[in-house]
């Protein structure tokens, strides 16, 4: 499946729209992460936990959106875009989304 | 009274500690910054969505992500800012930072993917709130343009 957040690809004609598909996650971080975070709040610098739990939060945000795709019978995923918000205390929702479409010649 | 003594001298080890460790890690990392920059200079990030059309590419996402931590100083001064307005120079380095950092990560996926451009970069920005002080994400996202030759 190709995934892009371009809208036109060079030499690739779109077949067929198949509309909007998405993918969100929500995750947080034990306590104990949150402790050595609020230690390093003091310090400054990267919060290497978090840079990971968001990381793996939206690559499932994506196998989701992919999911839809490929149940609509897509092979491409085309201008997505990320969005990111902080609903609670160590808890933040990812979400993904795209255009599903049927390219030629892929 | 002697507990309120106490309470501002903690107030103070914290706001030294944020200080002096808040920026070696800055130094550190605007340091390292530069020198990463310089090494993958080579490869273009283009804010544009028209790719070109010269060979034929392969697409795919690539992306790169930090959360940075603000400090205790940094905080600190943010609020003393707030009071009177103005520019809250603590928080534009470190958003700064995280924005140079993300732009290296993608930069090195695309790198490994052997691209030649990476197309239409995006960035999404939050804050991460972890108890009372606060962090910030930063992603950079785009389409690496992988030439394919045939």
């Amino acid at each position: 499946m190709l995934v892009s957040n371009l809208e036109i690809l060079p030499g690739r004609t779109i077949v067929r729209h198949l509309g909007l598909v998405q993918g969100s996650s929500v995750r947080s971080k034990h306590v104990g992460r949150d402790i050595a975070a609020s230690l390093k709040n003091i310090f400054g610098g990267e919060l290497r936990g978090y840079t990971e739990l968001l990381s793996d939060s939206r690559e499932e945000a994506t196998e989701r959106m992919l999911a839809q795709a490929s149940a609509v019978g897509a092979n491409a995923v085309l201008n997505i875009r990320y969005s990111t918000s902080s609903i609670a205390a160590g808890a933040a929702e990812i979400f993904v989304y795209g255009t599903a479409v049927e390219l030629q010649d892929v | 009274m002697s507990s309120l003594l106490g309470q501002a001298a903690g107030v103070v080890i914290l706001l030294v500690l944020g200080y002096l460790f808040g920026r070696l890690a800055e130094r550190r990392h605007f340091q390292r910054l530069v020198r990463q920059e310089a090494e993958i200079q080579y490869l273009p990030v283009v804010a544009s969505r028209y790719p070109p059309e010269d060979r034929p590419y392969r697409q795919q996402l690539v992306s790169g992500n930090v959360v940075i931590a603000s400090d205790y100083f940094k905080a600190f001064m943010a609020a003393l800012i707030n009071i009177f307005g103005g520019r809250v120079t603590p928080f534009e380095s470190m958003l700064d930072r995280a924005r140079r950092e993300s732009i290296l990560r993608m930069k090195a996926a695309a790198i490994e993917l052997d691209a030649a451009y990476v197309f239409n970069i995006k960035f999404d920005t939050t804050r991460i709130a972890t108890g009372r002080l606060g962090a910030m994400e930063v992603l950079a996202y785009g389409t690496a343009m992988i030439p394919q030759d045939t």
